[in-house]
């Protein structure tokens, strides 16, 4: 009896599984589409979110939800709004960059069919190909005794043995932060600003000028 | 009825598909181009965390933050460029991107 009734709880909470698995993946690859299709680029930022939040959906159901997490934070929260922001402010015709749109579709469609078919080729071979396990176990091994969730175990493993990598992730994001503001930073002519370096820099000799004045003339 | 390594996988396929698309459909766009390299950036994260977690191996999420930060680095770094070029041109044609005729 027990076992009947706890089968058939985990039945249906694979179905719930199954169908929230498909709705978000609908949702994002129709979000997908719609970004590469929509006439607005601002709509193409919006529908960029949305397919980044279903991604994220589908990443806390398979069991990362600290990735899920970054993924809102950062695609989100920076990046999309990155977009947004540039997309409002320069001020551009994009009806007119539209205007090939039509002469690009069938090479591109004909391209992207051709990647898709060996794409799914090579899922429909590997996906059996590998041993189905089912998520969830892959957090149990790294730490033992404590009870481990995905983002105590993915901090074990980042810490330690991907170390270096992850400062080199702190080092590109440095490298790009001070890039996008260099490459930003304008100096405008008609701005006066206090120049530390320069203020330092000062001698004596080409600051102050000691001048023999006749007597009766006046300097200029 | 059970949601497989295949099913992720697939949804990662067709999200890398369109992201080419899209390259391809807005050849005089920057910006949507940008925006497609970060959904293909996206189905290559997916394939990492599917595999990952399918695999019992959490070295897939890692790599997937790793791609992360490349991808955010990327679009700023990107787009500042983009806001320079704007500056100094007064468009984003794609065209008109020849300045050094190489």
């Amino acid at each position: 009896m027990g076992v009947a009734v706890a089968a058939r709880r985990e039945y249906s909470a694979m179905i719930v599984q199954a169908i929230l698995f498909y709705i978000f993946a609908v949702v994002a690859v129709a979000s997908g589409v719609l970004v590469v299709s929509a006439r607005n680029p601002v709509h193409s930022v919006l529908f960029l979110i949305l397919a980044f939040f279903n991604a994220a959906a589908m990443f806390i159901l398979i069991g990362a939800e600290f990735l899920a997490m970054i993924l809102v934070i950062v695609y989100v929260g920076a990046v999309a709004v990155l977009f947004l922001f540039v997309v409002m402010m320069l001020d551009i015709d994009f009806l007119q960059l539209r205007s090939g749109f039509v002469r690009y579709l069938p090479i591109g469609a004909v391209i992207g069919l051709v990647l898709l078919a060996e794409l799914v080729f090579v899922v429909a071979i590997l996906g059996h190909a590998i041993v189905q396990q089912g998520p969830g176990a892959a957090v149990a091994s790294a730490t033992g005794g404590l009870p481990v969730t995905n983002t105590r175990a993915l901090g074990g493993i980042l810490y330690t043995r991907y170390l270096f990598g992850f400062q080199v992730a702190g080092l590109i994001l440095l490298v790009a932060m001070i890039g996008a503001i260099v490459l930003t930073l304008r100096h405008r002519a008609d701005v006066r600003r206090q120049s530390i370096a320069g203020q330092l820099a000062r001698r004596r000799a080409e600051t102050v000028e000691v001048v023999k004045v006749p007597l009766g003339a006046g300097s200029d | 009825m059970l949601i497989g390594l295949a099913h992720y996988l697939t949804v990662a396929a067709i999200l890398f598909t369109l992201g080419i698309f899209g390259i391809f459909l807005n050849r005089k766009n920057v910006i949507i181009m940008l925006m497609s390299i970060e959904l293909m950036l996206l189905a290559v994260s997916i394939n990492f965390v599917a595999f990952s977690v399918f695999l019992n191996n959490l070295v897939g999420q890692a790599f997937a933050m790793f791609v992360l930060t490349v991808a955010a680095a990327e679009a700023a770094i990107g787009l500042a460029i983009l806001v320079v070029y704007f500056r100094n041109r007064g468009t984003i044609r794609v065209e008109d991107i020849n300045m050094m005729k190489g």
